[in-house]
């Protein structure tokens, strides 16, 4: 007699690597709908970022500035090279551009009143300027935009800098992208268009494409204002040593750098994923062309992207930027994403921290939308109130760091106060591995 | 009337004079003599000044302008009156690239030619070419008018908007979204009304009138080509 034969062992179920619940999820997505996942905010997959920088701090070698007895100056003096009446600002850290249109008029005037309140400027979008944003930032700063929506010679005589927009990290080379549900019929008017429609606008400049180009237009803008303003250029991280280089050749007075997590209010998720690099390989190569070009802290270099804690800040000065610009981590501190909101997140299908879809102007928080009801749910006095709090949290945090590295000025931070966790990071900032003297790429 | 040498006084002075006038000024009329092809010539001017530049001009004449009367006795280099608010350009000769891009008021007149992208952008400027217009031109155009007594390049009025188009000449091709309309009594009186105040004699019935088909306002898969 024979047992009877048992079941043979199965193999467990497994998922695949490559196509993930959420991979087969978009492509399911993509087969039923036909178009594109458009979302806001910034890159959502770890790519090497501050993180993997730490500060070595004083020891035998260097000592240390006593904490709240000792000065550690955070100012820093915007457009300096040509500009008539260059910005000062009290701390290096700037509001980076966001429309009205993608966000409602009390978030714009949250963002001025926090950004005021803590000695700092502020900056337009894609959709011209608004009183509550003018009125509201002691220092305003134009963004002068392949669209020109509400474009006009009075505004850039009433900004305090002008900044042209060759690009952004979130999406360099695309243009913006503004949605129907959120083209109110103010927004409308502002930007020429008809109410309603799902707005396209340009990637590039419809009077001029190239660095000589932008050496004349940038002469225009200074002619028409008096030779007042400093003028920016922003680009996306890309190329960031050629860029930074032309951008210098073109008449900048400073050059903004906005890595690939930096945010937006809408783009294809395969823009945002996919297109531009890291802040943290940006700097370095920044840094490099305003060297090799003697304008290094004469072209003043604002960098941006993932921008989240003061440690963050004071990486990316020592790395050698002279401010940097916080959008996505603004919005979280005046609301957005906040989970007091929680039962309106899952009304949406989503949850407090991952709603991005910023372009449907549903935000429960009040703030990406231009739906009446839900923007009065934010009170601009009391978010630019918390927004003032942050920026002052960030600039305490990044003296106590430049305190402890030995530094009377946070611009004093330096590569040589930086090593690395990974290799990585090592190769992209330039600055050797933790306990070691290596820096990929050189040496050896 | 006053003269404004630029090879001996040079941009800023010209520009900061041409600025400063007031409102009422007396002093209405304003000649440029030796432009010689400069850049950012009369641009952000804000008074009803007339200004006469005697030559040709490199890029940005006239750019910006609100309210000045600007005659160029030459041709004009790429985005001449961009981004004009107000008042007229004039340009005598030929027109380079984006003439009148993102005008949002005024007119702007080209007597002779004007190259590719004429009108890009725009959004409320009216402008009208007496010669040929280049490839693109009203490209992502919203608002005004552009009139055209030559013919039209390549893709015209690509993804426009609300702008309207009249070409009295052949189209190359028309852009996507871009069509052929119908030509109504108040069409043809808007064009007669464009023809005498660009000073410009045409029988508004000799145009045809192209206008946006509206399909890429919304995305739509079905588009995909289009885009």
């Amino acid at each position: 007699m024979t047992d009877k034969p048992s079941k043979p062992p199965r193999t467990e179920p497994v998922q695949s690597a490559t196509f993930t619940p959420a991979v087969n999820a978009e492509i399911r997505r993509a087969a039923a709908t036909g178009i594109y996942d458009i979302r806001g905010g910034g890159t959502k997959r770890s790519v090497p970022h501050f993180d993997d920088l730490l500060f070595l701090g004083a020891s035998i070698s260097r000592y240390p500035l006593e904490g709240y007895r000792e000065k550690c100056a955070t100012n820093v003096t915007l457009g300096t090279r040509f500009a008539k009446k260059p910005i000062e600002l009290d701390i290096p850290i700037t509001i980076a551009g966001m429309s009205f249109g993608a966000l409602s008029g009390q978030a714009k005037e949250a963002l001025g009143r926090g950004a005021t309140a803590a000695g700092t400027s502020t900056t337009t979008g894609d959709g011209g300027m608004t009183e509550e944003e003018r009125g509201h930032s002691q220092l305003l700063v134009y963004q002068y935009l392949p669209s020109r929506y509400g474009m006009n010679p009075d505004d850039l005589r009433r900004c305090d800098a002008i900044e042209v927009v060759v690009g952004q990290g979130a999406k360099p080379g695309g243009g913006g992208m503004l949605l129907g549900q959120k083209i109110s019929d103010r927004v409308a008017g502002m930007r020429d268009l008809p109410a309603g429609i799902d707005q396209r606008s340009a990637c590039r400049h419809p009077d001029w494409t190239g660095p000589d180009d932008l050496e004349i237009k940038i002469l225009e803008l200074r002619e028409i204002t008096g030779w007042e303003k400093p003028i920016y250029v922003k680009v996306g991280g890309a190329r960031p040593y050629f860029d930074t280089a032309l951008a210098v050749k073109s008449g900048a007075d400073v050059v903004v750098l906005d890595g690939m997590q930096g945010g937006t209010a809408a783009t294809q998720d395969v823009f945002i994923e996919h297109v531009g690099i890291p802040i943290l390989g940006c700097i370095r190569p920044a840094v490099q062309a305003l060297q090799d070009l003697g304008m290094h802290r004469k072209v003043q270099l604002i960098v941006s992207g993932g921008i989240r804690n003061g440690a963050d800040v004071a990486k990316a000065l020592a790395l050698g930027a002279d401010a940097v610009s916080i959008g996505t981590a603004a919005l979280i501190a005046i609301g957005d994403n906040d989970p007091r909101w929680e039962d309106d997140y899952q009304k949406l299908g989503t949850t407090a921290g991952a709603y991005d879809d910023w372009h449907e102007g549903m935000d429960p928080a009040g703030i990406t939308t231009q739906d009446p009801k839900l923007a009065a749910r934010l009170d601009p006095v009391i978010a630019g109130r918390q927004l003032a709090n942050y920026l002052k949290v960030l600039t305490l945090e990044a003296q106590t760091i430049a305190r402890a590295c030995g530094k009377s000025h946070v611009h004093n931070l330096e590569p040589e106060d930086l090593c690395a966790l990974t290799i990585e990071a090592a190769a992209m900032a330039r600055v050797p591995l933790a306990g070691t003297d290596w820096i990929p790429g050189k040496g050896f | 009337m006053p003269i404004i040498d630029l090879s001996e006084n040079g941009l800023r002075h010209l520009n900061e004079t041409l600025q400063s006038q007031a409102q009422g000024t007396n002093q209405q009329d304003w000649e440029i003599i030796n432009p010689r092809g400069s850049h950012a010539i009369a641009v952000g001017l804000d008074a009803p000044i007339n200004v006469t530049v005697a030559g040709s001009t490199g890029y940005y004449c006239g750019g910006m302008n609100k309210q000045a009367s600007i005659t160029v006795k030459g041709s004009v280099g790429p985005g001449v009156a961009e981004n004009m608010m107000s008042g007229i350009v004039v340009v005598e000769g030929d027109a380079s690239q984006y003439a009148g891009a993102t005008g949002r008021g005024g007119m702007l007149v080209v007597r002779g030619n004007a190259a590719s992208r004429c009108g890009i952008s725009m959004k409320g400027i009216d402008i009208v070419v007496e010669g040929n217009i280049g490839h693109m031109s009203a490209f992502m155009a919203q608002r005004g008018n552009l009139v055209v007594l030559g013919d039209a390049g390549e893709a015209l009025g690509d993804s426009l908007y609300e702008a309207r188009l009249y070409v009295r000449g052949s189209v190359k091709s028309l852009g996507a979204d871009c069509i052929e309309k119908e030509m109504r009594p108040e069409h043809l009186a808007q064009l007669a009304e464009l023809l005498e105040r660009a000073g410009t004699d045409a029988d508004p019935a000799s145009f045809r009138r192209y206008g946006s088909a509206r399909q890429l306002y919304h995305f739509n898969v079905d588009n995909a080509s289009a885009y």
